[in-house]
């Protein structure tokens, strides 16, 4: 063994001595072990901080979106549920709406708490109310839409049951009342809270997110509303069809805008999510809605089962692919300290991976 | 009580990173991983939940004849990072909690016991230094040493310092203090030394500032750093809009179809 050390110590010796006698000459001939990943970027006006990202990624776990794709739809369903019951619209509708929105009351809390580093102080949240903090403003109104959506279905449920009495007339109105003003910007407020972020793909989109999410939501609450069998409801249909089109108007905003800081939308895995979540959003409901208007009664239902399906997935995975936008966002170093693709002259296999985003060849 | 700042010098800092091992010790900060970075002799990357001093090693190819802090080339600098303590802080105005305050020195501290953990300073941070710590649940970062503030005592980084490259004083002192360094740097000829402090964007001015020769970026120090809470204009207009289509078009479909679903 020991030899075998002597051996290796010796031809390291050689070699030295070989690129001394190079070095006499002024021109080293050898070159040494080039390390994985080399040539290293440096650290410059270029390159950054050696290409390290200096914006954090987002440390939320996948309770987020969900949380984002239910609230948005529990949201949404409590108006609904409101409006259709103020404009006398059947019972059945009223009732299922309320059960969606009440049961988003009590998903949408747990998910919020467990995404928590520490879930047993969730309560703190509620020692304050910061207007500057989307945080803090989400949290209140998650608590006065959760009350109000939980009062409602369960007085609905109690007089449906034991028969009316004033008490739980009282309170079915009056939460039904808190669900439709909190369910207002409960079903939106998402977009706010990732817009005045310092992630350069959510708060360049500030103005975008909140209608954006309002509106995946309104398609979710449609869709589920539909499954749950309102598929000849024509209201639902006017507002799932209104749904899916803003969303292809949306889509279609994402994609004629070329930014740098619009990449993690339209390339790399999180612009295939973000793309298939758009689609599915869109173009596919928007369809399948209008085909399901020129069918015959019965072919009418299965169409719209689909697109609500279809809306649903896509409200989902579009929480998803923004969140996952939001990481590849912070990942790119360049964006935070407005670093031109153009200037890094260098192709740095370092830089491949560590900006997931990849180069736009557009930007 | 006076308002307190750092003043960060890279043309003095040695690299030695008595600073990141007095926070440590001072703060009981737990060690941030032994890992090569494979880039630099800065192994550590960035500041974080568990790094609130942190070396940048800047290493620039050697010119031959010239070493050290010379005017024509800074071949190697080192400056050491750390929260920037923002007059407009993004991570106290996001925290929903009330955890981050802004203390009687000026400083922004994040309370360990009222603190949930639920990481939106962290999204909200425009020089990504507060960080969630994964095993602990809740956000940490620099606390300006408030315990040792309050009682009369310097950072324990700045006191550890031994070039005093990390000074730490009144804020107003230091701001004219950096300005006279670095007219200083350039009459000896380092006609690339700045000062960092961003007055001019949303941040409104920090209450760590920096002396860096060259370009600002090549130090991850970003050039127009924002305060999130400009975007909340845009966002809730945006969303009241969002309401207002939803609660309209809501209105519209049901009243316009009266008979449905009978």
């Amino acid at each position: 063994m020991s030899d075998a050390i002597r051996i290796s110590d010796l031809q390291r010796e050689q070699r030295l001595d070989e690129i001394r006698r190079q070095a006499e000459h002024g021109q080293l001939q050898v070159v040494g072990v080039r390390p994985a990943g080399a040539p290293f970027p440096q650290a410059s006006a270029a390159n950054g901080y050696y290409q390290i990202p200096l914006l954090k990624e987002p440390p939320w776990t996948w309770e987020i979106p969900l949380y984002f794709f239910v609230g948005g739809a529990a949201g949404a369903a409590a108006v609904i549920g409101a409006i259709a019951n103020y404009t006398g619209a059947d019972r059945e509708l009223v009732q299922h709406a309320r059960w969606v929105a009440a049961a988003g009351s009590v998903i949408s809390p747990a998910l919020l708490i467990a995404d928590l580093g520490r879930p047993e102080r969730f309560l703190a949240m509620l020692r304050v109310f910061k207007p500057q903090s989307p945080m803090s403003v989400g949290v209140w109104t998650l608590l006065g839409f959760s009350t109000g959506a939980a009062a409602a279905a369960f007085a609905g449920f109690l007089r449906a049951r034991y028969g009316p009495s004033l008490p739980l007339r009282v309170l079915e109105n009056a939460g039904q009342a808190a669900s439709l003003a909190f369910g207002l910007p409960f079903s939106n407020y998402t977009g706010v809270l990732i817009g005045a972020t310092a992630i350069p793909v959510w708060n360049k989109n500030a103005g975008d997110l909140p209608l954006h999410f309002g509106m995946s939501g309104l398609g979710a609450a449609v869709g589920i509303l539909e499954l749950l069998g309102h598929r000849k409801n024509r209201a639902l249909q006017a507002l799932g069809l209104g749904a899916a089109l803003f969303e292809i108007w949306e889509g279609a905003r994402i994609e004629s805008r070329s930014h740098s800081h619009l990449d993690p939308l339209k390339h790399g895995f999180s612009g295939l999510v973000t793309r298939t979540g758009g689609v599915l959003s869109g173009p596919v409901p928007a369809a399948l809605r209008i085909a399901s208007l020129l069918a015959s009664r019965e072919r009418s239902s299965s169409i719209r089962r689909w697109a609500s399906w279809s809306s649903i997935a896509g409200s989902l995975i579009t929480r998803i692919a923004w969140i996952q936008a939001g990481h590849m966002s912070a990942r790119n170093w360049r964006l935070a300290l407005e670093i031109k693709d153009a200037e890094d002259a260098g192709a740095h296999s370092a830089d491949a991976r560590r900006s997931a985003t990849g180069k736009s060849p557009n930007s | 009580m006076s308002v307190t700042a750092f003043l960060t010098d890279s043309t003095l800092c040695i690299g030695c990173k008595a600073c990141e091992v007095a926070c440590k010790e001072w703060n009981e900060v737990s060690e941030d991983g032994l890992e090569w970075s494979g880039f630099s002799y800065d192994n550590t990357g960035a500041v974080g939940a568990s790094t609130w001093r942190h070396v940048k090693f800047v290493e620039h190819a050697p010119t031959p004849g010239l070493g050290g802090n010379v005017g024509e080339a800074a071949s190697w600098v080192f400056s050491s990072d750390v929260c920037k303590h923002c007059e407009e802080a993004g991570c106290l105005e996001a925290c929903p909690t009330g955890s981050i305050v802004r203390t009687e020195f000026g400083g922004v501290f994040v309370q360990p016991d009222v603190c949930n953990g639920c990481g939106y300073c962290v999204t909200s941070c425009p020089f990504g230094v507060v960080e969630r710590n994964q095993k602990d649940g809740r956000a940490f970062k620099c606390t300006f040493c408030y315990d040792r503030q309050k009682v009369g005592l310097q950072p324990a980084c700045a006191k550890a310092c031994p070039t005093e490259s990390i000074k730490f004083g009144e804020i107003e002192h230091l701001r004219r203090e950096a300005r006279d360094r670095v007219e200083q740097l350039h009459q000896r000829g380092m006609d690339d030394a700045v000062v960092y402090d961003p007055t001019e964007t949303s941040v409104g001015g920090i209450h760590a500032m920096f002396v860096v020769r060259g370009d600002p970026r090549a130090y991850n120090l970003p050039p127009n750093p924002e305060v999130p809470t400009i975007y909340l204009k845009k966002a809730w207009t945006s969303s009241a809009i969002a309401a207002g289509l939803l609660l309209g078009g809501t209105l519209l479909a049901f009243l316009t179809d009266g008979r449905n679903g009978r």
